[in-house]
């Protein structure tokens, strides 16, 4: 895990549920083949209505035409990101675009876990309500250590809940190798 | 103190006398399920991580339901149904209901009920967020992403958070207007989309005692679209008829405590609710349908895990039963057995199947997810374009049945039938 993650942010309100972050027509690609996984990185975000899009002016496209990685690491939303279907090419969809943090109030349960389990990049969650504070394309810096995140274009600091639990997960780099530094499993 | 239902089956799967909420423990799993959409790549971990050799932990307990993307010409959808067949060939899977093959069964929350694999006091994950809809057979079912699913089938263990429960008591009979839809879509309205996040929903009461078994699956089937991690109801003689009547397993029911502890508990009196619609583009934007009756639509669609089981299409039928349609109107039974059904159940003679055709409804020729998720391009009912349509399906959520500018109402099949003979939202009770 990186002690600071630097970047620009896109921003996301409320209750982005995983249709909007991969639309099910997309599920049908593998998640291993080198080439055909990167239509989940084109496809990402695909789904958000256009006035919701990169707020607050929105219409910006998270990933542009023809690209499969995103010019924005750093997705900063509101509440119960990630909400409804299981599906974990959600967060690996976001991964594959290049996202290497979510900042949001908070999480749909299964859409947590996978991001966790999975290793994807890190979801944070804060108290602050940063989606009306951050804009589209901020400058923003997070510190792994002191839990806080820096909005460079504003100057202005936020803090960030504990990772928690997961936390652990996370540094290990997902529950697969977590579960074999802890000796849950063999390691190969 | 005592423990409520999830949290004695959660206790009992993880070998401890008792758990409270906020624990986290490793659970023994006794049913693994994964479908077409979900299955390749929780495979693919699977081999990534356990080895190109490795066999499942137990090849009776990884149910294998492809469902998803069926009915359909798209080649990565075909490549995907190929890689479940060549992997239950190899692990010797027992319970694979391929497509094309007499054991195919379509939607796999409901073919998971019908062959038996519900049981109560159990625990059951799917690759699926639906999965809680197993929760109506009294035991603890969630869904979960493809890393945690590869887990899994490599242990047959998964690590989880006990939660807390929250209780939804419905007080007094069931009237013939109201559905399980419309009390689930109630109860979402009044909490919202993540008002059970990370929660158990647990539901009792008289009306929940007088619903059936499909119509309890409707219940907890959308305890997700309230965030809820499972919907869970307690078993009585109408569960473990069900469950006798489809498996062999023994079955060891367990209740929740007298003295169990709810983080919250909410009472409906039946004779007060009325039918309710979810508003695009949430399940929580709900409206009594007498609040938005007259808006004009252009779809109507019944099916899904939720809303195309038997009880769905009795419902619809006995709306649309001697009228015809006004919009287009798509039928996608869940189920071969549904299929099945719909052509063995008769109305004074009439066939539901008779019934839904004469009034001039579409029925899709296999059974399948199909539009309840969009899907790929040529897929039955999936919109196209700007319509409105009103669904029995769980999600509206923007480009949820296809196009991003198509509005999606959900509904009961009652309501939804009710609006199929006007072209507009309308109250069943008119028809009733």
């Amino acid at each position: 895990m990186k002690d600071i993650i630097k970047g620009k942010a896109y921003v996301l309100g409320n209750d982005i549920d995983t249709d909007q972050i991969i639309p099910a027509q997309h599920l049908v690609y593998s998640l291993s083949d080198p080439e055909e996984r990167k239509q989940y990185g084109r496809y990402a975000l695909s789904s958000v209505p256009d006035a919701q899009a990169g707020l607050p002016e929105g219409n910006i496209r998270f990933v542009n035409e023809g690209n499969h990685r995103s010019e924005f690491n750093i997705i900063i939303a509101g509440k119960n990101f990630g909400c409804g279907s299981s599906r974990e090419h959600a967060p690996e969809a976001l991964n594959i675009a290049g996202v290497e943090a979510v900042v949001a109030e908070s999480y749909a349960r299964i859409f947590y876990r996978n991001s966790v389990d999975g290793g994807f990049y890190i979801p944070f969650e804060t108290g602050e309500h940063l989606f009306t504070e951050c804009r589209t394309g901020d400058e923003i810096e997070i510190e792994m250590k002191k839990g806080t995140l820096r909005n460079v274009t504003t100057g202005k600091v936020y803090q960030l809940k504990p990772l928690g639990d997961v936390e652990q997960i996370l540094m290990a780099g997902g529950i697969f190798a977590y579960a074999r530094k802890s000796g849950m499993l063999s390691s190969r | 103190m005592g423990m409520t239902l999830t949290e004695k089956i959660l206790a009992k799967h993880a070998g401890k006398r008792h758990v409270s909420p906020g624990d986290n423990v490793w659970v023994d799993v006794d049913v693994l399920m994964t479908h077409d959409v979900c299955g390749p790549g929780t495979i693919e971990i699977f081999k990534r991580e356990f080895g190109a050799g490795a066999k499942v932990w137990d090849r009776e307990k990884v149910v294998i339901i492809p469902d998803h993307y069926v009915f359909t010409q798209d080649p990565y959808a075909k490549r995907n149904i190929d890689i479940l067949r060549e992997f239950a060939l190899e692990q010797g899977i027992k319970y694979f209901y391929d497509v094309g093959s007499p054991n195919y069964k379509g939607v796999c929350h409901v073919a998971l009920a019908e062959e038996g694999h519900t049981r109560p006091g159990e625990v059951l994950f799917g690759t699926d967020s639906h999965t809680c809809t197993a929760g109506a057979f009294g035991e603890f079912a969630t869904g979960i992403g493809n890393t945690d699913a590869a887990f899994i089938m490599g242990t047959g263990k998964l690590w989880l958070k006990v939660p807390t429960t929250m209780k939804f008591v419905f007080d007094g009979e069931v009237p013939p207007y109201l559905m399980a839809k419309d009390m689930i879509l109630q109860i979402i309205g009044d909490i919202g989309v993540d008002g059970a996040t990370y929660k158990a929903m647990e539901f009792a009461g008289e009306g929940i005692s007088m619903l059936s078994v499909e119509e309890r699956m409707t219940l907890c089937n959308m305890a997700i679209e309230a965030g809820g991690k499972n919907g869970i109801i307690a078993p009585d003689a109408k569960t473990l008829r069900f469950v006798n009547e489809r498996s062999k397993s023994k079955i060891d029911v367990i209740y929740g405590d007298e003295d169990a502890e709810y983080e919250s508990v909410r009472r409906y009196n039946l004779k007060e609710l009325e039918p309710v619609v979810a508003k695009p583009h949430s399940p929580d934007n709900t409206a009594a349908v007498s609040e938005v009756k007259g808006t004009k639509i252009d779809r109507c669609y019944i099916g899904s895990c939720t809303g195309g089981k038997l009880e769905d299409f009795r419902a619809a039928a006995r709306i649309l039963r001697g009228h015809s349609v006004r919009v287009d109107t798509f039928v996608v039974p869940s189920t071969t057995e549904v299929e099945k059904r719909l052509k063995d159940e008769m109305i004074d003679g009439e066939s539901l199947y008779s019934i839904l055709k004469n009034a001039g409804a579409k029925i899709a020729d296999g059974a399948s997810c199909a539009a309840c998720l969009g899907g790929p391009p040529d897929t039955f009912g999936r919109t196209e374009g700007k319509e409105v349509c009103i669904s029995t399906t769980n999600r509206n959520f923007p480009g949820r049945m296809g196009s991003k500018q198509s509005q999606v109402y959900l509904a009961s099949p009652l309501t939804v039938a009710a609006s199929a003979l006007k072209g507009e939202i309308t109250d069943p009770r008119e028809f009733i």
